[in-house]
């Protein structure tokens, strides 16, 4: 496996590994440390931040019930096994990913958004919103700026933007200040999963007439 | 086996290893007079009222019973481990929404860890303890928000200085020692 190049910023390794990201953006994280053994370890070792402060935090009493209760749920409760993923390995799609669209690559739903680009809308709760993208090779996203934060990690094939060129495992976040016209490497038709917090923002007319079906 | 006095966080790694093992409910309890008060500590610092957190506390606890075969003590402290089940309860239950994991990382059964590791990593996670405890009263309030309450993150600045490096290349070394094993087969 070849590492990526571009990795996760620390604020989005810290809020994966506190709890407090939405859920797209969890997915996305997930997607990106299921290929990255940089950001794996970086997570892994924000978990053991998370280990120390519980064991070095106030305590709060705990009931004798809470400890009969517990024993209790041991020897008898019913027990869920924690959920085996099912889904067979595939090529593009890492596990968290098999796990949204119920399968392999061939299972995504793709909807056509024009100029030969398809996109399937992941369904993730909160206020972040995840899809996948397939944009064909040699093809250029429109110029667009950012209200919020998008993160784009690709799965197959390449995209390069003026911030350099993108494989599959790398990720870029991109802020307010952004504005980039993504374009997809030559070689291969480009899948990515993007997560976006707040709308797009297109330059060209035509772009922003579209951008409600693309509901970007 | 044995080679941990009390109170190491080592120690801990035992009584673990008693449940997953041996399936032995006074380690359990000795588990649970622990790390329960601060479980639920945890959970009523993230917003939760003490009657849910109590129940919380109650299935996280039992879940570290269920789930004692998955721990792995050459990659986590036991507070560690139990930290990340609690938070993803966490999830679950306050935020009402799931939590993606990543793609398992295939550790065959062959790949036991050695007791060298299993030190190893948990001498750094006491010592990552110590250096959080150490951190001036400003600093560690920051960390405690950004893992306990929903605040931006963006503020905790690099400058806590925490050892964060040395755990982190030692997980490093674990995987990249994992794949040239899966290599050669």
């Amino acid at each position: 496996m070849t590492e990526p190049k571009h990795h996760l910023t620390d604020d989005l390794i810290l809020g994966y590994s506190a709890g407090t990201l939405p859920e797209a953006v969890n997915l996305i994280v997930a997607t990106h440390v299921s290929l990255c053994d940089t950001c794996r370890a970086a997570v892994e070792a924000h978990d053991a931040v998370g280990g120390a402060l519980i064991e070095d935090c106030d305590s709060v009493e705990v009931s004798d019930a809470c400890l009969v209760g517990a024993l209790d749920l041991i020897r008898n409760g019913a027990w869920a096994a924690p959920e085996k993923r099912v889904q067979a390995a595939d090529p593009v799609l890492p596990a968290p990913l098999r796990d949204y669209v119920g399968g392999s690559l061939a299972d995504v739903k793709w909807r056509p958004v024009g100029m030969g680009v398809k996109q399937a809308i992941l369904p993730t709760q909160g206020d972040a919103t995840a899809r996948l993208l397939y944009i064909p090779a040699g093809m250029a996203i429109p110029d667009h700026g950012h209200r919020g934060m998008e993160l784009t990690l690709v799965l197959q094939g390449a995209f390069s933007d003026d911030d350099g060129l993108f494989a599959r495992g790398d990720i870029e976040v991109a802020h307010e200040d952004l504005h980039h016209t993504p374009v997809a490497d030559i070689s291969e038709d480009c899948i990515c999963l993007a997560v976006t917090d707040a709308p797009l923002r297109f330059k060209g007319l035509i772009p922003r007439l579209a951008q409600p079906f693309l509901r970007i | 086996m044995g080679l941990q006095t009390r109170d190491m966080p080592t120690d801990w790694v035992n009584c673990l290893i008693r449940i997953r093992d041996l399936r032995d409910e006074a380690a359990f309890v000795e588990l649970f007079r622990h790390f329960a008060p601060r479980v639920k500590a945890f959970l009523m610092r993230s917003g939760s009222d003490a009657a849910l957190a109590e129940e919380c506390t109650q299935e996280v606890m039992a879940t570290v019973w269920h789930k004692a075969a998955q721990f792995d003590p050459a990659r986590a402290s036991v507070a560690t481990w139990i930290y990340t089940i609690a938070r993803n309860r966490k999830i679950d239950i306050l935020r009402r929404t799931r939590r993606p994991e990543p793609e398992d990382i295939p550790w065959g059964p062959e790949s036991e860890p050695d007791q060298a590791d299993i030190v190893m990593l948990q001498q750094e996670s006491e010592r990552l303890g110590e250096a959080i405890a150490s951190l001036p009263e400003k600093q560690r309030e920051l960390i405690e928000k950004a893992y306990f309450g929903d605040l931006s993150h963006s503020e905790i600045a690099e400058q806590t200085g925490l050892p964060l490096g040395t755990i982190k290349s030692r997980i490093r070394l674990a995987l990249e020692r994992l794949r040239h094993a899966m290599d050669k087969k």
